[in-house]
């Protein structure tokens, strides 16, 4: 064990290796042997004993079996007047559901998509285009937006001042992305399962 | 671990971060270089083992704390959600309650394999008290971690254990009232627990890292007990010899710890703690955990409320007295043909006590706990400080390489122990 | 020989705690062991079995007993009676679910949905005790909550890996005796295996009151049998998955142990 073994092909992360007293890198001769075959399958197979005792400390921190049961929720529309908004939670974050007045749709379909930071038509953001449905997460920084507020009449953060058109599309401010559409479907006329 | 490094690093990087902070040299005149005696047997692997155990149950629970709530109404509730919802939460609870009861399987071998070789002798007195210390930590962190599901083991548990502390005289009530922070075992008493089980193992941590460095500046005792004379020849580098050695008795105890989480997991549990915790309703029959009976024993052998407390944190306590209370001048039970009865009979007893402990406390049962009480304490105060006057020891070889050699012969248990590991050669 | 001394007596440690009996009150007589496909290393629930005890707890036993940490989704769960999701979600909409606040701020009954929790029968244990005179224990974790004292040496043979080892079925042997106890037809409540004899609960089960659809018998100890098996999956929902990974582990455990003897045994080879 205390011979030295001088491999000049040795880099210098090799030898840091033999600094921490590896002792595969210490048993290593220039022609594999037996022996070195089987401590490199020994070393091997402790590997892969640490990789499998960690995966089950790092896989418990994912969602659990019943957050992932609630991922998707049920919404009944039918008393969202036209020109009111309401707000629901999904997966811990707010939901903005509107119910867009005549002028905001056409608001929204009128804006040159050309213009747009995130280019994206109004059609291609909503299901039925009086319901807009968009995760209430600033795609800046991760606060809540106000509604019907800002200089494009949809949403406005008050953080770091980003403006949100009726639509949910970012038109001026530091976010970078459009409000996100969260997957939803109607299940009936006015009621939608987000999720 | 003790005194400066010679160790130069090969690499320049390595060189480099040496000169400014020298761990590596550390690391290697602690667990590479480090000199172990070369008759080790594998009763000298279970402080490896104790140490693997320590970061499981650490990592284990730092990880179970993400998921468990410490208040009355949530605390099982949570439990129940880790065993059911929680990716892999089964595996990581079942591992940290059964680690739990491995550690304290380890460290009993560990503790008797000193009794045995007499490890706590000069020069090693504060290395051995040291881990009489770590043992009462680990007692108080295993005992605080048994209330936190709260099950009805758990409750009744820690109310029969807080009341302990209200035999002492005078102060009894206020202490025992100021460490359930209420009047009965309730939230605050819990919260307070959850908080210290936490806090505990870093403790352990911290007096383990003395107990190595202590260890490291006498070097080991081994089976024969006499020291190393010549350190090239009595003597064998710690890596590999040393590392592959402890790592193999790592796997198997991993294997046996194995079993028991995968197959029988709650073999060394109580039911009783899978009912949620009542005030109102005391189990028929109130055990401690396995690991803590042969004290209950003791303390319930105590006819007495105030004697039994006494008698039982005595048990405890006596231990950190025997470099002192031994007057032998051989260490090992190898040479000690005398003393050697009287240990295998002191092992008997505390499985004796421990199986009393799980009975109820009635009758003949008493009595005979009063009787293994009586020879645990005399095994310390009667026996150790005597038998070193009387007794003749066998004779020693005259060094650990001599010891080696004569393999199968002397006769002794501990040499033919020693001597039938096909490694020390 | 010393080792072996030393092994005896770590297992002795080991074994200490079995004789710490969970259910140790007098008068009740020790249940008889059953034969479970889900027992020993390599045990899986029959999933017919779990549908057949699922539907016993539904007609006979949910009325009085809760399960209450058991989601409706548990039940298409891998490991457990794995009924389909449309059945799950239709069974689950039969319940009404306590949610809210509404707008108004009032708590409103809605159908269940897949991720709720069975609702218990009783709002609290009070009102369990005030309707019929004792607590009915929740069933959720209940075979693990129940067990029987083995005795020495029988307890010490429950821990070990050989045939009629790793037993940790006490508790559903003891609830399938319980069920098959009620010995005196003049004392609804007297029980053989129940500590003390005297249980609240009078025989629920007879033959045929519950019309099984797979051909199975419709007796009291089918009935008995199934729902225990149940309650065993209800409180050990992975217990399939612990056995199958025990086994990937042990065999890992096993190689790399022996590649590791024999590694020490090469470096050993050296200390000449």
């Amino acid at each position: 064990m205390r011979a030295k073994d001088e491999r000049s092909a040795a880099a210098a992360a090799g030898r840091l290796g033999q600094d921490l007293g590896v002792i595969v890198a210490e048993a290593t001769t220039v022609e594999p042997t037996r022996r070195d075959f089987l401590y490199i399958t020994t070393a091997a197979m402790g590997a892969v004993g640490a990789g499998a005792v960690a995966w089950p400390l790092i896989s418990q921190m994912s969602p659990d079996a019943s957050t992932l049961a609630l991922a998707s929720t049920e919404v009944d529309l039918s008393a969202l007047a036209e020109g009111s908004s309401m707000t629901v939670k999904w997966r811990g974050k707010p939901v903005f559901v509107r119910h867009r007045t005549k002028k905001e749709i056409e608001e929204a379909a009128a804006t040159p998509i050309a213009q747009l930071p995130d280019p994206q038509a109004d059609a291609q953001r909503v299901k039925k285009p009086e319901f807009l449905v968009v995760i209430g997460v600033c795609t800046h920084l991760g606060c809540v937006p106000l509604g019907q507020q800002g200089d494009y009449h949809g949403w406005f953060c008050p953080c770091h001042g980003s403006h949100y058109d009726t639509s949910g599309r970012i038109r001026k401010g530091p976010a970078p992305k459009n409000l996100e559409v969260p997957s939803y479907s109607f299940i009936a006329d006015t009621k939608i399962k987000i999720g | 671990m003790s005194g400066p490094s010679t160790y130069v690093p090969k690499s320049a990087i390595g060189r480099w971060f040496e000169s400014r902070l020298p761990i590596m040299g550390l690391i290697h005149s602690s667990f590479v270089v480090y000199p172990t005696p070369r008759n080790l047997n594998y009763f000298w692997t279970f402080g490896g083992i104790l140490s693997l155990m320590l970061g499981l149950q650490i990592i284990t629970g730092i990880v179970l704390v993400m998921h468990y709530t410490p208040h009355v109404d949530y605390a099982f509730a949570s439990v129940e959600h880790i065993m059911r919802d929680v990716n892999w939460g089964w595996l990581i609870r079942y591992a940290h309650a059964n680690g739990a009861s491995m550690f304290f399987i380890a460290v009993y071998i560990h503790m008797l394999r000193g009794l045995y070789y007499g490890s706590y002798k000069a020069p090693r007195e504060v290395l051995w008290i040291l881990g009489v210390i770590i043992f009462l930590l680990m007692m108080a962190t295993a005992f605080m971690g048994y209330v936190l599901p709260w099950g009805q083991m758990s409750f009744w548990g820690a109310t029969v254990i807080t009341n302990l502390f209200s035999a002492i005289p005078l102060v009894g009530d206020a202490i025992t009232i100021w460490l359930w922070g209420g009047y009965s075992v309730d939230n605050p008493t819990l919260n307070r627990f959850f908080s210290l089980h936490y806090l505990l193992p870093f403790m352990i941590a911290g007096v383990v890292i003395l107990h190595v460095w202590a260890l490291h500046v006498t070097g080991q005792n081994n089976p024969t007990g006499v020291e190393v004379k010549d350190v090239k020849r009595d003597t064998l580098p710690f890596t590999p010899y040393a590392t592959v050695k402890d790592g193999f008795a790592m796997v198997v105890f991993l294997a046996f710890f194995s079993w028991f989480i995968f197959y029988v997991p709650n073999y060394l549990g109580h039911a009783d703690n899978y009912i949620p915790a009542n005030p109102l309703v005391t189990p028929p029959h109130i055990v401690p955990e396995w690991y803590f009976l042969p004290f209950y024993a003791i303390l319930r052998a105590i006819p007495d409320k105030l004697g039994g407390v006494i008698a039982m944190f005595g048990a405890i306590a006596v231990l950190a007295f025997l470099p002192w209370l031994d007057t032998s001048r051989v260490r090992s039970a190898a040479f000690r043909p005398v003393y050697r009865v009287f240990f295998w009979v002191f092992v008997i007893c505390c499985i004796g006590l421990g199986y009393l402990g799980a009975m109820p406390a009635e009758g003949g049962y008493v009595i005979a706990s009063q009787i293994l009480t009586f020879y645990y304490f005399a095994f310390f105060l009667l026996v150790m400080p005597l038998l070193g006057l009387f007794e003749t020891p066998k004779p020693l070889p005259a060094s650990i390489a001599d010891s080696v050699l004569m393999r199968g012969g002397g006769g002794s248990a501990m040499a033919t122990g020693a001597a039938s590991a096909p490694e020390t050669k | 020989m010393i080792k072996t001394k030393f092994s005896l007596l770590a297992l002795g440690f080991a074994a200490l705690v079995a004789a710490a009996p969970a259910q140790a009150a007098g008068g009740g007589k020790t249940p008889e062991r059953q034969n479970w496909s889900f027992a020993g290393p390599f045990g899986s629930f029959d999933r017919a079995q779990l549908q057949r005890g699922f539907q016993v707890y539904r007609e006979v036993c949910a009325s009085c007993h809760g399960l209450q940490r058991i989601a409706f989704r548990n039940l298409s769960d891998p490991g457990g009676p794995m009924f389909s999701e449309a059945q799950v979600k239709a069974l689950a909409a039969e319940y009404k679910v306590k949610d809210g606040p509404n707008d108004a701020g009032e708590m409103y009954e809605r159908p269940g949905r897949a991720s709720d929790r069975f609702p218990s029968p009783f709002p609290n244990e009070i009102a369990a005790a005030a309707a019929l005179g004792a607590v009915p224990p929740d069933f959720s974790v209940l075979a693990k909550a129940r067990s029987y004292s083995r005795g020495f040496p029988l307890f010490l043979i429950d821990a070990l890996p050989i045939p009629g080892g790793a037993y940790q079925e006490h508790g559903v042997d003891y609830i399938v005796s319980l069920l098959n106890g009620y010995s005196k037809p003049d004392d609804p409540n007297w029980n053989d295996y129940f500590p003390g004899n005297k249980i609240g609960m009078a025989n629920p089960l007879g033959d045929g009151v519950v019309e099984y659809t797979d051909g199975s018998p419709k007796t009291a100890r089918q009935y008995a049998a199934d729902v225990a098996a149940l309650m065993m999956w209800t409180a050990e929902p992975k217990l399939e998955e612990r056995k199958q990974t025990g086994l990937r582990v042990m065999a890992f455990l096993l190689v790399f142990a022996g590649l590791l003897y024999y590694t020490k045994k090469k470096v050993w080879a050296d200390a000449h």
